[in-house]
């Protein structure tokens, strides 16, 4: 089988987030980065494919130079090969040109049976590339995967659980298949020192649109159908009072507060 | 028309709750902002009720793509019809609820009308005669509002109880159109085989109240306090990251920047410190609580009230207290 995770790299989620404020993009080279904390479960997974299926695994992200980082800590985990698809005309794409680039690298790689990627990343908030990705390539489109049931490659299908609102949906699907997992579907393992040390040299290739024949008037800001006209804080919210006194008069008060919002029955 | 506001009508195998016409409150302001109509979209089989109810909640016009193929959602089939719609009727702006079943149809019929399209939007509005978009970064820690001057129609997905709901008015009705669209079953690559439903009786992301846990519980069986609690104020159970991955409480029920956003009427944090990623997930709700035995925890800077005290003799008394008034 040949199997893709799809690996993005986000500005750490404890680190300042610096913005490019007329530009109205993230400033991604200015901040720590780490490895989106959904696209984790999406490496593990395929690992997890690959030991049950054979196969190999391509790992591929769109970003910066810098996002080759992401790239290694996949490699340091065993994956076949990385492509960090990456150009200067890339910057600012929306949701339809992320998804645009990253079919584009599915469909050079070819023969592609399953695509694994993370819910959603935890800077844009989107959720929406994995689908997208499904719907430009005409291949099965399975969000919200809490459990792979089985997969048949000779057969060419997928049997996995979805986490729906409301229960778990078993949807029996065709591959190639665009699969996004929640967190939860596994525990992802950490590289081991000799795994760090190995990716630490070797290349990472590069993609850019010339490579992937994208039309770059397409992608990046120059294609992006939203625009960004303002970025802001939300008001913080104002600090409440602190109940103070013995517990029972305490709990009297809350309880009187909270049934008085006519909210509890 | 070019400026008609589109909400689509979510169910689920023809069932739907209030919540599915949501959006008409919005998309009723969009729409008289754009001097233009508000149309609701089903898609399905056997909609006809549901068509009609749109009509009650403030739809001029509704438009249903009725039949088999569309028994049961599907992103694929679904997204197609929408396609077809859009492309027919060219709308300035669909809406469709940030759930699964909104955002999987949203982000297909978009990729295939090649347009990006805003998701989990919490803030709608016209602006000189331009739709601004408001959603959520970096888990709610920045808003960042876009405008879309190239897709028709543009699209957006809205965080589920970001705005008010319609008022059902019973006398209203709407022009309901039929079309008669299909898709071919074997050009659809899924098929669902069952769907079970979930033990968790409440969906956390449509709960008025919560009561949550975290680090500061110590263990799990804090939770079994927690779920009493909840039981008896009708509310769900919610989860700090910290306590999912002690292994404390399943995944389903984490808040926060990795698990779910949530916006209930009211909100009790017990033994949860309030990291940033934390607050991204509820720091919208009507009205927080906070229990924590740390009088420094940054909850308190986000709460409505606080109790600085041990969750264990604050949370039976509670319990205790709450029973007594409601008669329970």
């Amino acid at each position: 089988m040949k199997i893709v995770a799809c690996i993005k790299q986000v500005p750490d989620t404890e680190a300042e987030v610096k913005w490019d404020i007329p530009g109205g993009k993230l400033k991604r080279d200015a901040m720590d980065s780490i490895t989106n904390p959904f696209d984790e479960f999406a490496l593990e997974e395929a690992l997890l494919t690959r030991e049950n299926h054979d196969g190999e695994i391509v790992a591929i992200s769109m970003g910066p130079e810098k996002a080759m980082d992401v790239l290694r800590n996949c490699l340091a985990l065993t994956v076949n090969e990385v492509k960090l698809c990456t150009d200067p005309a890339f910057e600012g794409s929306d949701t339809f040109a992320t998804a645009s680039v990253l079919a584009a690298a599915i469909k050079k790689l070819g023969d592609v049976d399953i695509v694994f990627c993370g819910k959603q990343s935890t800077d844009g908030n989107t959720g929406v590339v994995g689908a997208a990705m499904a719907s430009i390539l005409g291949w099965s489109q399975l969000t919200y995967v809490s459990k792979i049931r089985s997969i048949d490659a000779a057969g060419k299908k997928i049997v996995v659980e979805r986490a729906i609102e409301g229960g778990t949906e078993v949807v029996e699907a065709k591959l190639p298949a665009v699969v996004s997992v929640l967190k939860g579907i596994n525990e992802p393992r950490l590289p081991n020192l000799m795994g760090i040390r190995k990716a630490s040299k070797m290349e990472i290739p590069q993609w850019n649109a010339a490579d992937l024949g994208i039309d770059t008037g397409k992608v990046g800001t120059a294609g992006a159908s939203t625009k960004v006209v303002e970025i802001a804080v939300p008001p913080p919210r104002g600090a409440g009072e602190i109940l103070k006194g013995e517990i029972e008069e305490i709990a009297n008060t809350l309880t009187d507060k909270l049934i008085d919002m006519k909210v509890i029955k | 028309m070019a400026n008609d506001v589109w909400v689509y009508i979510e169910h689920k195998d023809g069932a739907v709750t209030p919540m599915s016409f949501e959006l008409l409150g919005i998309g009723k302001t969009l729409a008289d902002g754009f001097g233009s109509n508000l149309c609701a979209f089903v898609i399905g089989e056997g909609v006809d009720a549901i068509a009609k109810e749109a009509g009650t909640y403030g739809a001029s016009k509704v438009i249903a793509v009725d039949a088999g193929v569309f028994k049961g959602f599907r992103a694929d089939a679904y997204a197609k019809a929408a396609a077809f719609l859009f492309d027919k009727y060219k709308p300035g702006v669909a809406l469709f609820r940030a759930t699964s079943q909104g955002t999987d149809i949203a982000a297909a019929a978009a990729a295939q009308l090649g347009s990006g399209i805003c998701s989990d939007a919490i803030g709608l509005a016209v602006d000189g005669g331009k739709l601004k978009m408001t959603k959520a970064a970096f888990g709610g820690n920045y808003t960042v509002t876009v405008v879309n001057e190239k897709s028709q129609p543009q699209i957006a997905t809205v965080r589920p109880k970001a705005f008010a709901m319609p008022v059902q008015d019973a006398s209203k009705s709407a022009e309901v159109v039929k079309e008669s669209f299909v898709v071919d079953e074997g050009s659809l690559n899924t098929k669902v085989l069952e769907f079970i439903k979930s033990a968790v009786a409440i969906n956390l992301v449509e709960a008025d109240i919560i009561v949550s846990g975290g680090r500061g519980l110590g263990n799990p069986e804090g939770f079994a306090l927690l779920k009493e609690l909840a039981e008896v104020i009708g509310g769900g159970v919610g989860a700090s990251r910290a306590a999912v991955d002690s292994g404390w409480i399943s995944v389903e029920h984490q808040v926060g920047q990795t698990g779910k956003t949530v916006k209930p009427k009211i909100y009790i944090a017990c033994g949860i410190s309030g990291a940033i990623q934390h607050l991204a997930g509820m720091r919208t709700s009507d009205c927080i609580v906070a229990i924590n035995k740390d009088p420094d925890a940054p909850i308190f800077k986000a709460a409505t009230f606080g109790i600085v005290g041990d969750y264990k003799q604050v949370v039976p008394k509670l319990v205790e207290k709450f029973k007594g008034k409601l008669g329970k």
